[in-house]
């Protein structure tokens, strides 16, 4: 018999791990490479707009709200520390610290995002205004979506830890969201450097 | 490449990381657009270095292959070129194989070249590798060795974890020319393979220009 034989005779072939990381985790890698893609096509049309009009930026009639958009920064990355320390908690075995960093991320999350949302019924253009205006509002809408989807995560993964779910054993319920959450404030530190500040 | 979104301390060390980044290159193009430039250069390059360091530094990952086939007999993988049939690799395998049931596979790496390889063009470096193949099995069985055999990826040490999957070997022995001759030995596939996989090594130097010497 041959050793594909002999393997392929008991039961079917292991699954194919050549990339020796946890399939879950490079999933969720092969995900956020594909998410940088995006942001990375959105930044280009960014910056072509950008070139092409040239100076001054943002076009006359654009006032960007940088101090609030500021304090939402600080918000969304005080995040992400409630986030590991809710998973630093349930690694140590502390239910409690895990309930309380998850419910703290998803409203600190939710605050960004109703502050977002309130900021952009005040700032006196529309993505139809100009180029500016379409591409200001694609970039921002675009982490905004992405801001959702990690609340629904973060809403699920709450939703659990109140039910008893997690150990210091099993997390990854915990940790998959986590790191999704801080790639999503990753690129909002990206957008309001770019956008708003330079 | 070293990925920093292995785990959710990683990325919230890559997010105060970015903080960090952005946060200077905005408070100096605030200041200076030049200075802005500058310091995102600077900190793009030191990054860059910080990155290359870090993923030189990071210790290699061993691998434990999962036991296969009958608990009784012992299972050797034999990664071999071209040296298979020297005599000094025929003598450790039947010192190995001393007192043991054993099952014996025998990979022959697909050599080939990186344009070749590139360009998935492998038909060629496959049909040689199985000749060499043919070649040293009917040589282990004359010598009263039985052995099964399959070609493998042109990688060494690819061809060494795709065969781990499917034999799973108790240990691995790597035949080699002598140093100086040896393109694997330059390249570090033993130190590489033991690096890698958590699996008794074998290196096994195979002479063949001095055993044909001595057989005039």
């Amino acid at each position: 018999m041959t050793v594909q034989a002999e393997v392929h005779a008991a039961h079917p072939p292991e699954a194919h791990q050549s990339s020796r990381v946890d399939a879950r985790t490079l999933g969720m890698f092969l995900f956020i490479a594909s998410e940088v893609m995006l942001f990375g096509s959105f930044f280009t049309a960014y910056f072509f707009v950008r070139v092409a009009k040239g100076e001054p930026w943002p076009t006359p009639g654009h006032e960007l709200p940088v101090f609030v958009a500021g304090i939402n920064t600080i918000i969304l990355v005080t995040s992400s520390f409630t986030m590991h320390w809710a998973l630093q908690a349930i690694k140590r075995g502390n239910r409690s610290g895990l309930q309380a960093g998850l419910t703290l991320t998803f409203l600190l999350g939710l605050t960004f995002l109703l502050t977002q949302i309130r900021e952009y019924s005040r700032l006196g253009f529309a993505p139809y205004t100009d180029s500016f205006g379409t591409i200001f509002y694609c970039l921002t809408g675009l982490h905004g979506a992405h801001v959702f989807v990690g609340l629904t995560l973060l809403l699920a993964a709450t939703t659990r830890a109140y039910r008893g779910h997690y150990s210091p054993e099993q997390h990854l319920g915990v940790e998959i969201p986590g790191i999704y959450w801080h790639f999503v404030d990753v690129m909002w530190i990206v957008v309001y450097t770019t956008v708003y500040i330079l | 490449m070293k990925n920093p979104l292995r785990s959710e301390a990683e990325a919230f060390q890559f997010l105060l990381g970015a903080a960090v980044y952005f946060g200077l290159i905005a408070i100096a193009g605030v200041l200076n657009r030049w200075a802005g430039l500058t310091v995102f250069v600077v900190l793009s390059a030191a990054v860059v270095w910080w990155w290359l360091r870090a993923r030189r530094l990071e210790p290699p990952r061993q691998e434990t292959p999962t036991r296969r086939g009958d608990p009784n007999e012992r299972r050797i993988l034999v990664i071999a070129n071209e040296t298979v049939g020297g005599e000094a690799l025929r003598e450790r395998i039947e010192e190995h194989s001393r007192g043991h049931r054993t099952n014996l596979l025998v990979v022959t790496p697909a050599l080939n070249s990186p344009v070749r390889t590139f360009t998935s063009d492998v038909d060629k470096a496959r049909e040689q590798a199985q000749q060499r193949l043919d070649a040293s099995l009917a040589r282990l069985r004359a010598d009263g060795i039985d052995a099964n055999g399959e070609v493998g990826d042109g990688d060494p040490i690819q061809a060494i974890e795709d065969a781990l999957r499917t034999f799973g070997a108790d240990e691995i022995i790597i035949s080699t020319h002598p140093e100086g001759r040896s393109n694997w030995l330059e390249r570090g596939v033993v130190s590489g393979a033991r690096e890698r996989f958590a699996v008794p090594i074998t290196h096994v130097v195979v002479d063949l220009e001095a055993e044909r010497q001595e057989v005039r």
